[in-house]
């Protein structure tokens, strides 16, 4: 029965590792230029601690084998050093994998998060609020006009609460239900929440990031392809979360120009 | 002589009937044009790609309705009514309702009055949030998921309440609760009428959720029709 256990362990383990280790699951198209090093970070983030998960499931499996039928009276053999040699070990082999992922990933992540952008980059302003994202672009002018949380007024697209009566610079602002990009172009979005907690998640463009109300956050980006990709809300923010999306579309510089002519005259 | 008699006060009965059923269903008219001057804003095209199957149902994009004009500078969706001079009627029994289709509310001003039941239907196949930012009113807001039967709502108080729907943004509508049944909501061409009122002074108020409220007097004296007109001051921002 002991031995029986040892083999099905094995099967487990072999069998959950099968689909990993042969690429079954294939990552999502990567549109962005930092994205290979994310993917490089995730896959060996799957090796290492696939790596670990095999290694002990199988220890595990031989001991289960080789130990589950001793015989009565049979002596229990000590490995030298008892308990605390083992304690030790432990902490080595977990904190050298947990420092090694650390240091390898501080790479990949430092360079999306922790570097400014370019200067020319285009800023886009993007606005989470129940439950529907919102983007501005300065306009012709480049500037953006200010925020006034009590002139906000849904039913009239000013979900901003720009002020254009008053306040010149805003009446050229574009504001969007998606976000058009041109391709090839380093995009800063500056993030701010309306209301509660959300989260900006492009699978393609492998970012994700929090919107917290009250802090002006910010990611930075570079879509290599056309096409139109879905941006979610990753952040459970109420009863409409899961209908909380809006589109990416990466346009060539030429359709973009097209585009923002076009939201021009809307304004 | 005495049929003569019996039929003359037959005939007389009829005419006092046929003249007091008259005085109720006839009376007097206020009628006439709500229109703008100045330039009002533009209207926005209303970006629906988050919810495909409402996106789908327009092959043009809708356009935002807080300000919607019609030719010779009519002003659409305004509420004219009798604010002062006539009594509080009873709440009629039949519903009004109020539509969400292609996430947009049928109509976006809707006049209905206190305790008169309002039927709220969802022709969606996606969830609404059906949300009355009333004051003066109980405020409460309903999830509405597609297929589910209407609902049906009442307001105790005279109020002019704006309606959103908390999953779309963009969705945006207008209640107006009044006291009696005399009221209009100006019609693509800004025309109104209000018949049937009995002689007397009345206060006739126009109501526009963007440009405010515009009042006039106006006293009906048989079965005459006056002619009022309201003329609003649009913004361009």
């Amino acid at each position: 029965m002991g031995k029986l256990f040892g083999v099905i362990l094995t099967i487990i383990a072999l069998v959950s590792a099968y689909p990993i280790v042969t690429h079954k699951y294939v990552q999502p198209e990567d549109i962005s230029t930092h994205g290979h090093a994310i993917d490089e970070q995730l896959s060996d983030t799957m090796a290492e601690s696939g790596f670990a998960f095999l290694g002990s499931q199988l220890l595990l499996a031989f001991f289960v084998w080789k130990f589950s039928e001793r015989k009565a009276g049979a002596k229990i053999s000590n490995i030298p050093g008892g308990a605390k040699l083992m304690v030790v070990a432990a902490f080595i082999l977990i904190g050298t994998e947990v420092l090694a992922l650390g240091v390898l990933g501080q790479k990949a992540w430092a360079n999306v998060y922790f570097t400014a952008p370019k200067p020319d980059a285009m800023q886009v302003q993007a606005q989470a609020g129940q439950f529907a994202f919102y983007f501005r672009y300065s306009g012709p002018d480049g500037k953006f006009g200010a925020i006034h949380p009590d002139k906000i007024d849904e039913g009239n697209q000013n979900f901003f609460g720009l002020d254009p009566a008053n306040d010149v610079e805003s009446r050229d602002d574009i504001v969007s239900g998606e976000l058009a990009i041109p391709v090839n172009r380093e995009i800063q979005l500056l993030m701010h929440a309306k209301d509660v907690g959300h989260s900006f998640y492009v699978r393609e463009l492998r970012i994700q990031q929090d919107f917290v109300p009250g802090l002006d956050l910010s990611v930075h980006f570079t879509a290599t392809k056309t096409g139109k990709y879905e941006i979610v809300c990753t952040q459970l923010c109420g009863l409409g979360h899961y209908n909380m999306k809006a589109y990416l579309n990466v346009l060539s510089q030429e359709d973009f120009e097209k585009w923002t002519k076009q939201k021009i005259s809307e304004q | 002589m005495r049929a003569k008699l019996v039929s003359m006060t037959a005939a007389a009965a009829l005419i006092f009937a046929a003249a007091l059923l008259h005085a109720r269903a006839g009376g007097g008219t206020v009628s006439g044009k709500v229109t703008y001057e100045g330039t009002p804003a533009k209207p926005k095209p209303i970006d629906m790609s988050k919810e495909p199957s409402c996106a789908k149902q327009h092959p043009t994009p809708v356009m935002t309705e807080t300000v919607v004009t019609g030719p010779n500078n009519s002003l659409e969706n305004v509420v004219v009514y009798i604010s002062a001079g006539a009594p509080d009627d009873a709440a009629p029994s039949q519903a009004a309702t109020f539509d969400q289709k292609g996430c947009q509310y049928i109509p976006h001003v809707l006049a209905f009055q206190v305790n008169q039941p309002l039927k709220v239907v969802n022709d969606d196949q996606t969830s609404h949030n059906i949300h009355p930012l009333a004051k003066i009113n109980h405020e409460w807001n309903k999830s509405q998921p597609p297929g589910t039967p209407p609902f049906s709502e009442k307001f105790g108080k005279s109020e002019f309440i704006p309606v959103k729907c908390n999953i779309h943004p963009w969705m945006h509508g207008n209640f107006a609760v009044l006291k009696n049944s005399h009221y209009a909501v100006s019609g693509g061409d800004g025309s109104f009428s209000l018949p049937n009122l009995p002689p007397g002074k009345y206060t006739v108020t126009a109501w526009h959720e963007s440009y405010g409220e515009q009042t006039q007097e106006v006293t009906i004296t048989g079965n005459e029709t006056k002619a009022v007109s309201f003329i609003f001051k649009a913004k361009p921002y």
